[in-house]
């Protein structure tokens, strides 16, 4: 026992020591691409020097971590430290999304933004009380095999199987689209080409050392993620708030934010702006109404001014009547578009929204709607936290059940750096913009709003519709992923530290992707082919089955991004409420509930499973536009949430079917005392016969 | 192996520790965004108590009680015996 003692606690300070040195370094390199910068080095290499230095050092640790034993492979050898194994599970964690997309969510969104922060931290209360603890101790390879074991046979396996990877998979495509977008922004490069780019990354470091790479790239993923995110912030913040930790006194930013937007609703030039909306909105309406008559108006007086203008005898006039004319819808199907265009305005028309207004609506009604929907998505993201097979996962792979106690303290510690920094970010952000940007003159925009409208009209457009030269709230549109993407500029620090976030995004996108990925290959070799198919396999053919179905699944996930499939955050949504529905009542009632049965967690995962595919198939409108037939949302929840429905159908379910079946086995009995205890007497020779 | 007396009472505190962990989640989480609107017009250090609880607070607290769960459950394990040694 002692031998071992000496051998963690040296390995914990050995690791300290690596990545402490590494940290460093990694600044050093920041430091002097700055210098490299200031003697005039260009954009477009800063970027690549970030791309191909960053992917190359994950490489560099996945060719150093790379094995073929078993433990190794699929655990990391179970010996990772709490806190390494909570900064792993922290980049694990945050994706591309929570990197990139939920600070500019949170800027959009106000108040409503927050249920992501919430359900996305709440939601390791749940890992940590019912789950973490209980897995480490049963101590196997996947969460299927937990199910397999508690609940018996090959059918919960298999469902458990395609559960995980399902939902596996359709967070996978998100993060790789992430990726493509990262490096085609910053270096140039073509959005397929920085696919499979950002993919030789994930692939060098997964395929040669499992686990035991992911878990070692991770934890420097991370390093550089919070860097990344930290750096920006917390200038901003020392420009506004004067302190360097902004997140503890952005509240009386706030307060400014919330004066400004009143002032900007009040003001005559911005009610203008919006009434011209409010007016194309009626008209296209109106169009749209009656649009065989609308369109030929329209034909006819673009017409008539041309006549006119000729009558009138002014070239400059004629020429301009010609264009109009050439410019006019072909058809009333071409027209249309146009129109709907227009309606659509119809959202530009009702000045900014209060930042920190809980669920603003029109009436009691639409707001209590809001609060139900706040509310399912916390719901469905906590629960859906608490039920992702990629992060259960690494709590096989620390010690200890105690270690795997505090490294959930770890884990939501690191997660909690940088969601309680977004909501701050997304207030200052907001400040800056409304107090430089908004009544500033269109001949002298702030220098990064200039370049970002030239560079990317999608992420901001700012039009002059008043043409009265000066920029009013309700002339700009902005695109999400702004607000992270250009805070660098707003906060006027030089181009480097813009760089450093999209390495900070890409580590994000990259690291999630590597969990992912191992998880769905796992769960195809370990689960489905070792345990179902051929289990005499040898460990070195499990594990060389298990590379060649990552490369395979990889490429088939690279493939579907290219097809670049719907709304990003519908996906990720779909995952959480998938996974809520369909794991997390078995796994919960596996260890609180002795008599849970087979039958129970099978009928249980199904029901769970359908009645929120269901829900989302019919409600979502990707697949109703491709003809599955609407139904009405049930009190108005929104089809992201459709978990809030699929996990209670799944818990009652179990409850019901097990209570009508028969009671486990003694076997499956003692084997949930075994996972309750951390350490009973006769566990030794209980884990050697597994 | 059969289990003691000693091994209910050890699991039944787990639960009662979990459960009542469990509430104050439950609390500064749905409770709070139910009554969100009313938390709103309280201000604390500059911010409606409402957005600050769903920015910073309720967080900090999923924090402290995973963090205070870790060192009970430790505690725990020593009183009752089963805990795994020195693996630390």
């Amino acid at each position: 026992m002692s031998s071992q003692v000496f051998s963690h606690s040296a390995f914990n300070s050995q690791l300290k020591k690596y990545y402490g040195f590494y940290a460093g370094g990694f600044i050093a390199f920041v430091i002097l691409l700055a210098i490299a910068e200031q003697m005039g080095m260009s954009r477009r290499w800063i970027g690549y020097w970030f791309l191909f230095a960053t992917i190359g050092l994950y490489a560099g640790i996945g060719i150093m971590s790379r094995t073929s034993e078993v433990a190794e492979y699929y655990v990391a050898g179970r010996r990772v430290p709490a806190f390494f194994n909570g900064m792993a599970t922290g980049a694990d964690w945050m994706s591309a999304a929570s990197f990139i997309a939920m600070a500019g969510g949170l800027f959009l969104g106000g108040f409503d933004g927050l249920a992501f922060v919430m359900g996305w931290t709440g939601g390791y209360c749940l890992v940590a009380f019912l789950l973490a603890p209980y897995l480490r101790k049963f101590g196997q390879f996947t969460i299927p095999d937990f199910l397999a074991e508690r609940y018996g046979g090959n059918i919960v396996r298999s469902i458990g199987v395609i559960s995980a990877i399902t939902c596996s998979f359709v967070y996978v495509v998100a993060q790789i689209y992430g990726v493509g977008l990262i490096t085609s922004r910053f270096t140039g490069l073509e959005f397929g080409v920085g696919v499979f780019v950002g993919l030789g990354g994930i692939l060098v470091c997964s395929m040669l050392g499992g686990m035991k790479a992911v878990t070692w790239t991770q934890v420097a993923q991370y390093i550089i993620l919070i860097i990344a995110y930290m750096t920006p912030v917390v200038w901003l913040g020392i420009k506004h708030t004067g302190i360097p930790i902004p997140q503890l006194a952005y509240g009386y930013t706030l307060q400014k934010v919330t004066e400004l937007e009143k002032k900007i609703t009040a003001d005559p030039k911005e009610q203008e702006v919006r009434k011209t909306f409010a007016d194309r909105a009626a008209a296209g309406r109106a169009a749209l109404a009656n649009q065989d008559k609308a369109y030929a108006d329209g034909k006819a007086k673009v017409e008539k001014d041309l006549a006119d203008a000729k009558a009138s005898g002014d070239a400059a006039k004629v020429a301009a009547a010609e264009k109009a004319v050439a410019a006019y819808p072909k058809d009333v199907v071409a027209a249309r578009s146009i129109w709907q265009r227009e309606a659509g305005l119809q959202a530009r028309t009702g000045g900014p929204r209060p930042h920190a207004e809980a669920y603003p609506g029109k009436d009691e009604k639409a707001r209590d709607t809001a609060r139900l929907n706040f509310i399912g998505i916390v719901f469905c993201m906590m629960f859906g936290t608490a039920a992702l097979p990629h992060i259960l996962m690494r709590y096989y792979t620390t010690p200890s059940v105690q270690q795997a106690r505090v490294s959930v303290f770890w884990s939501l510690f690191f997660i909690f750096l940088l969601y309680f920094t977004a909501p701050c970010l997304a207030v200052l952000a907001k400040f800056d913009m409304y107090s430089n940007l908004v009544g500033s003159s269109f001949s002298a925009l702030p220098a990064w709003a200039a370049n970002w409208a030239k560079v990317d009209p999608g992420l901001l457009n700012i039009t002059d519709i008043n043409k009265d030269g000066i920029v009013q709230w309700a002339e700009v549109v902005i695109g999400g992923d702004l607000i992270v993407l250009a805070t660098p500029e707003i906060a006027g620090l030089p181009y480097v530290v813009s760089g450093l976030v999209a390495a900070g995004g890409l580590a994000a996108a990259l690291s999630t992707a590597d969990g992912l990925l191992l998880t769905i290959a796992n769960a195809l070799s370990h689960d489905l082919y070792y345990k179902m198919i051929d289990p005499s396999a040898s460990t070195a053919k499990r594990v060389t089955i298990s590379k060649v179905l990552l490369i395979f699944v990889a490429i088939t996930a690279a493939w579907v991004t290219s097809l670049k499939p719907g709304d990003i955050l519908f996906l990720v949504g779909a995952a959480f409420s998938i996974a809520a529905s369909a794991f997390f009542p078995p796994l919960v009632m596996g260890v609180f509930w002795k008599r849970a049965n087979k039958w129970g967690a099978i009928v249980g995962m199904l029901a769970g499973l359908g009645i929120c595919l269901y829900y989302m198939m019919r409600t979502y409108p990707f697949f109703t536009n491709m003809g599955v037939p609407k139904m009405d949302l049930w009190w108005g929840l929104n089809p992201i949430s459709a978990g809030m429905i699929g996990l209670p159908v799944g818990l009652v379910t179990i409850w019901i079917v097990s209570l009508l079946t028969a009671p486990p086995s003694k076997e499956v009995q003692e084997l949930v005392e075994h996972v309750r205890y951390p350490h009973l007497a006769g566990d030794a020779v209980v884990s050697e016969a597994r | 192996m059969q289990l003691t007396e000693k091994h209910q009472e050890y699991w039944r505190k787990n639960l009662v520790y979990t459960a009542i962990l469990l509430l104050v989640w439950f609390v500064v989480t749905f409770v709070e965004a139910w009554y969100a609107r009313e938390l709103n017009s309280i201000t604390f250090f500059g911010f409606p108590f409402g957005f600050y609880m769903s920015a910073q607070g309720s967080l900090a607290i999923y924090v402290v009680i995973i963090g205070i769960y870790a060192i009970l459950m430790r505690k725990l394990d020593l009183k009752y015996n089963v805990d795994e040694g020195e693996l630390e």
